[in-house]
């Protein structure tokens, strides 16, 4: 109830509107491509290859004469689908690893910050290439790739989190009571710790969405005829002087949608920020 | 009959040794105030029977802590899990941060009888709202299912001791329960625990360093000072006659109504710091009726009628 009068609040604000506008399109056409898009996003047609955009193909078609309206359609379901699915397992087990780091310390917590650490210490493009090197390309291997990427940020965080919140005295309380290490971790650590992880996890889901589009681009993601925004850009280059739209149109959904979602974030980021809401008053 | 027998109890935390011989008893239907000022180990003493010293880096050296015939002292950490909150349960000093605030607080209070009693969902509630009606909670059933923010300091107090008798324990620790209230709900909290002690007929041990609740509440007090039992004895004997200059020095500090201005009363000094405890009785440096033998030996513990002192003035030295 008072969730849902929080994110009309960020809606109503003239960034959370635009955005959640925007990221609703998106999501609506990942969710009914196949219903909304006007070709089939495979079918090539040699003779109409490189049209325009123009009433027929409002986006033009590409190389091959495929619609691109319709593949940027479907390319955002491989685009969402990637990103939030990397993103959900990265924060999941970056919450788990890093309240259990933090909660129990010791030797355990020794040994993942270590880990953590160092697989921060690189670009997270670096991790993913190198791990896709490692177990070969394709939809599931670069979402492996991306949530391994992005997991030390979530580690980090809900460590640092729980290791602040396991002095609180109600914590305290509840072992003091009996309750077991489970029941405090997931009972009482975690839903006080996970505000900030998920503010972390929506805008991280914004730079997953363009290292999906960049593995891509490379041509290690989605493998053709799957249509994926990164692949679509990759192939528009070698067109870009007869045909620039093919690159163009992939690119600005790719911007749009990663534009959003940033704004989206940063009004739930001043959202959530009390001084804000006291500002107002 | 003792339900729980703490003797010579010494905690070390590294090479400190800031708890050093002592000894009490806490019986069944009876409460028991352990006074003292900040520093003086009433706080470590109830970690030592919860068996927390761990969390802090220390450890019961020597001593014994007899608990219904169990041995706490050795009694390993899953074990003494299924101890806290069903047998011992401990009501802490800050009601304000003592509940989870995402939680709802009947939540908080079912899951100790689900976890301990094994009871269902329901039967849990059921209790729960039982036990806050009768610690005089009104509208139990709505405030059930209100979040801790909703509720005022007393309030939530009555909550915290609600789960610490949610399972049933046969010991309860309160540690200060009533700092961070105001007076009047002080009073009110205080009546509670004493009611609940005599209804229930548990043992209740009241630590506190404020010599008026003491009298309100407890049948037996044990004073402490810097890690060590200055004096023990029924709360009549020592508001009668205190015989550790120490406790009269306590008592003294109670404001009366007819006092006049200006003449409020405290101790010189403060607790020694456990890095450097003096030598002999650790209360020579502060005493008003200090004698050449209190620097050097420490005092013995001598017999009262209804308890005991360390004190010089009253006995032979160890």
């Amino acid at each position: 109830m008072s969730m849902l009068r929080f994110l009309s609040g960020v809606v109503r604000t003239p960034r959370g509107g635009a955005s959640a506008v925007v990221l609703v399109l998106v999501v609506i056409c990942a969710l009914f491509a196949p219903l909304l898009a006007p070709y089939n996003y495979a079918i090539q047609s040699l003779p109409g290859a490189n049209t325009p955009p123009g009433a027929a193909h409002w986006m033009g078609t590409d190389e091959f004469g495929r619609d691109l309206m319709s593949r940027i359609i479907h390319g955002a379901r491989t685009s969402l689908s990637v990103a939030l699915t990397a993103i959900s397992i990265s924060v999941v087990a970056g919450m788990t690893l890093g309240a259990m780091a933090g909660y129990f310390g010791g030797l355990f917590d020794r040994v993942v910050t270590a880990v953590v650490d160092l697989t921060w210490s690189f670009p997270e493009i670096l991790i993913a290439l190198l791990l896709i090197a490692i177990i070969g390309t394709g939809t599931e291997s670069i979402i492996i790739a991306i949530s391994i990427a992005y997991l030390a940020q979530f580690t980090r965080l809900t460590r640092a989190q729980v290791m602040a919140l396991r002095t609180e005295t109600y914590i305290e309380a509840t072992v003091n009571l009996g309750a077991g290490h489970a029941h405090v971790i997931f009972r009482h650590l975690l839903p006080n710790a996970i505000t900030p992880v998920i503010v972390a996890g929506m805008l991280a889901t914004g730079d997953a969405i363009i290292l999906e589009a960049t593995l891509g681009f490379f041509g290690l993601g989605a493998q053709p005829p799957t249509p994926s925004w990164g692949s679509m850009m990759s192939s528009g280059t070698a067109q870009i002087f007869i045909a620039p739209w093919i690159i163009l149109f992939p690119g600005a959904a790719i911007a749009l949608t990663v534009i959003s979602i940033n704004l989206f974030g940063d009004a739930l980021i001043d959202a959530l920020d009390i001084r804000n809401r006291l500002r107002e008053v | 009959m003792a339900l729980l027998t703490v003797s010579n109890l010494c905690v070390s935390i590294g090479s400190l040794s800031p708890l050093d011989g002592v000894s009490f008893e806490a019986r069944k239907g009876e409460i028991l105030g352990l006074v003292g000022e900040s520093g003086s180990g009433k706080s470590l003493t109830a970690m030592a029977i919860m068996g927390l010293l761990r969390r802090i880096g220390g450890r019961a050296s020597t001593g014994s802590i007899l608990f219904d015939g169990q041995e706490l002292t050795t009694l390993a950490e899953p074990a003494y899990r299924q101890l806290r909150g069903k047998r011992i349960a401990l009501i802490s000093q800050n009601p304000m941060t003592s509940l989870d605030p995402l939680v709802r607080i009947g939540a908080q209070i079912d899951q100790v009888s689900r976890l301990h009693l094994g009871l269902s969902k329901p039967a849990a509630k059921a209790r729960s709202i039982d036990l806050m009606q009768q610690l005089r909670i009104p509208d139990a059933t709505t405030l059930h299912g209100a979040y801790p923010h909703q509720l005022s300091g007393g309030m939530k107090q009555r909550i915290v001791i609600a789960m610490a008798l949610a399972a049933d324990p046969d010991l309860i620790i309160a540690d200060e329960p009533t700092t961070a209230l105001d007076v009047t709900i002080q009073a009110q909290i205080i009546q509670i625990m004493v009611d609940m002690v005599r209804d229930r007929g548990l043992a209740l041990i009241l630590i506190t360093h404020d010599m008026g609740v003491v009298a309100q509440a407890c049948d037996r007090v044990v004073v402490l000072y810097a890690g060590r039992v200055a004096e023990t004895d029924t709360t009549e004997a020592i508001f009668a006659a205190s015989h550790h200059p120490y406790t009269a020095s306590l008592i003294g500090c109670i404001p009366a109504h007819d006092q006049a201005e200006g003449t409020l009363l405290g101790i010189p000094g403060t607790v020694p710091s456990v890095l450097g405890y003096p030598a002999g009785c650790r209360f020579h440096p502060r005493c008003a009726r200090v004698m050449d033998v209190c620097r050097t030996q420490i005092p013995a513990i001598v017999a009262l009628p209804t308890g005991s002192v360390a004190c010089h003035l009253h006995g032979g030295t160890a």
